[in-house]
């Protein structure tokens, strides 16, 4: 009984190393569209507006409703303290340094990531990648390309939106709710945010997390089994796949360069 | 019926075998599409003429064995090579395979757009042409979701053919149309071969349009092939092809029986 647990480990191992070599070869191929013509300048934008403007009101509204949390719960645990004043520097470091990114980004595999997968293994299972390889179209090019890097290039710009949005739903909660002085909040942020240490680190964060969201989602579709089920294997496999990834990576990154 | 020597073949198949999971699909498949000829593959379903096709798109590489496409062996080629050999291909797919987030204009205008330095009007006449030509002057500017089956299906012919290649393949054309859409298209693909001398691969389960239109039929079964001349298909004596002519007569035979059941022909003699 002992010998097929073995074997099983052993497919398994050689299976995931399968992947992770065709993930590297898919990833490399993906980032060649990216500097070899033709370059789809059209359809890069129209991912972009899938990706990016149709996410806008759930990431705002989100952002809005976790910086109102954490003004709420923020002011509630300082002020035991007296330090209440240090409120916008505990909703702004938190927010930028760690949960603006990575909720943004699980926010987007939600959203965005699932949504290319699914198109994706659907043009699988309907063979219109294969109707674009007869029309010598290169499917990572015409598709896979545009929505991998759409979804790595609204990631930042996302969660700085929902930072924004944050901000100001602990501003509403500490300052008109709590009562606490608007100028204090600001100076608070303002002391203990700075560009070099915190923005830039947040951002490098999310374009990581958008990469790994957009090769991943991408790759998922397009190596789907041509059937209902690898449809919904690819979409289901997307959501977990990246949100473990993007939840290790953002521990690995933090650890390693403290940001 | 047999392979004639010495024909000029533009695609041929030489001892293909592929298996698919634990299915033996094909096992030395050996045949050829003469250049410039009608040719109809006939079969069973699930006897692989799916499959067939995409050997000859470079889509599915066989286990062992040569697939060669106007003289090139693409069985080993890489991805690039392949593009290029396919711009000489046009294939119609079984479900049509236009792409959903596009027009039924822009799905056919689409390699004209990628591969032709033809200027945006002269793309628009062309495309219009075609769709005319397959009966969808009308239904440029839907998407294909809201097309029905055999519409589809018509309007992916046209996407196939619009950039004029030499070699047309074209799976199961008639399944789904009424029958003067599947006279129309057997006209439009009739004529593709004879006005421009395209070589025709076409996979069918249609007997009676096949004899019609093919030069040659090549016969698949056992995931092998039988190759020869309609007449040639009509007297042979192999079991396997008497029982699947046999089938299509009981079939149309039984269909014409419960088409007079149902409705009965007034002043018959009942």
């Amino acid at each position: 009984m002992r010998l097929p647990a073995v074997e099983r480990i052993g497919f398994k191992s050689q299976l995931f190393v399968d992947h992770l070599g065709g993930l590297a070869v898919f990833t490399l191929s993906v980032l060649r569209c990216a500097f070899v013509p033709p370059f789809r300048f059209r359809r890069f934008v129209d991912e972009v507006f899938d990706a990016g403007v149709l996410s806008l009101s759930i990431v705002c509204l989100s952002g809005f409703a976790v910086g109102a949390v954490l003004g709420l719960q923020g002011y509630d645990t300082l002020v035991r303290f007296g330090a209440e004043a240090n409120v916008g520097a505990m909703v702004g470091l938190s927010l930028v340094r760690e949960l603006g990114p990575v909720l943004t980004a699980l926010l987007v595999i939600g959203r965005a990531g699932s949504a290319a997968a699914a198109q994706i293994a659907t043009m699988v299972t309907t063979e219109q990648l294969d109707g674009l390889r007869m029309m010598s179209i290169d499917p990572i090019d015409f598709v896979v390309g545009p929505k991998a890097l759409a979804l790595l290039v609204v990631m930042p710009l996302l969660a700085a939106l929902f930072i924004l949005f944050a901000l100001f739903g602990g501003y509403l909660v500490s300052v008109m709710l709590l009562g606490l002085h608007g100028g204090t909040y600001f100076a608070s942020l303002e002391s203990a945010i700075t560009f070099a240490d915190d923005i830039v680190p947040s951002f490098s964060k999310a374009l990581v997390f958008g990469a790994l969201v957009g090769f991943i989602a991408t790759y998922r579709g397009y190596t789907s089994e041509p059937t209902s089920t690898g449809v919904s294997a690819a979409t289901t496999g997307t959501v977990v796949t990246a949100s473990v990834c993007v939840l290790l990576f953002d521990y690995v990154i933090t650890a390693l360069w403290g940001i | 019926m047999s392979t004639e020597p010495g024909q000029e073949f533009r695609v041929a198949l030489d001892g293909v075998y592929l298996k698919r999971g634990d299915r033996q699909v094909l096992r030395g498949l050996t045949c050829g599409f003469p250049r410039g000829q009608i040719s109809v593959v006939l079969g069973g379903s699930g006897c692989g003429k799916s499959t067939l096709m995409r050997l000859v798109g470079g889509l599915t590489r066989p286990d062992s064995g040569v697939v060669r496409v106007a003289g090139e062996d693409i069985s080993r080629m890489s991805n690039r090579r392949l593009f290029s050999v396919r711009e000489r291909i046009g294939m119609l797919f079984q479900g049509g395979a236009l792409l959903d987030s596009m027009t039924v204009f822009d799905n056919v205008a689409l390699p004209l757009r990628e591969h032709s330095k033809l200027a945006e009007p002269d793309i628009r006449a062309e495309v219009s042409r075609r769709l005319v030509a397959v009966g969808l002057e009308q239904v440029g500017e839907l998407y294909p979701r809201e097309l029905s089956g055999g519409m589809n299906r018509r309007a992916a012919l046209a996407r196939a053919i619009v950039t004029d290649p030499e070699i047309v393949m074209v799976d199961e054309p008639f399944s789904g149309l009424d029958p003067i859409n599947v006279r129309r298209i057997e006209a439009l693909l009739v004529e593709l071969n004879r006005r421009l001398g395209i070589t025709l691969v076409v996979t069918s389960h249609h007997l009676a349009s096949s004899l019609r239109m093919a030069d040659r039929i090549v016969f698949m079964v056992d995931g092998r092939a039988i190759s020869g001349t309609p007449e040639a298909l009509l007297q042979s004596d192999d079991e396997r092809v008497v029982a699947f002519l046999e089938a299509e007569k009981d079939q149309s035979t039984e269909d014409y029986a419960a088409r007079t059941d149902a409705f009965p022909v007034a002043g018959g003699a009942a």
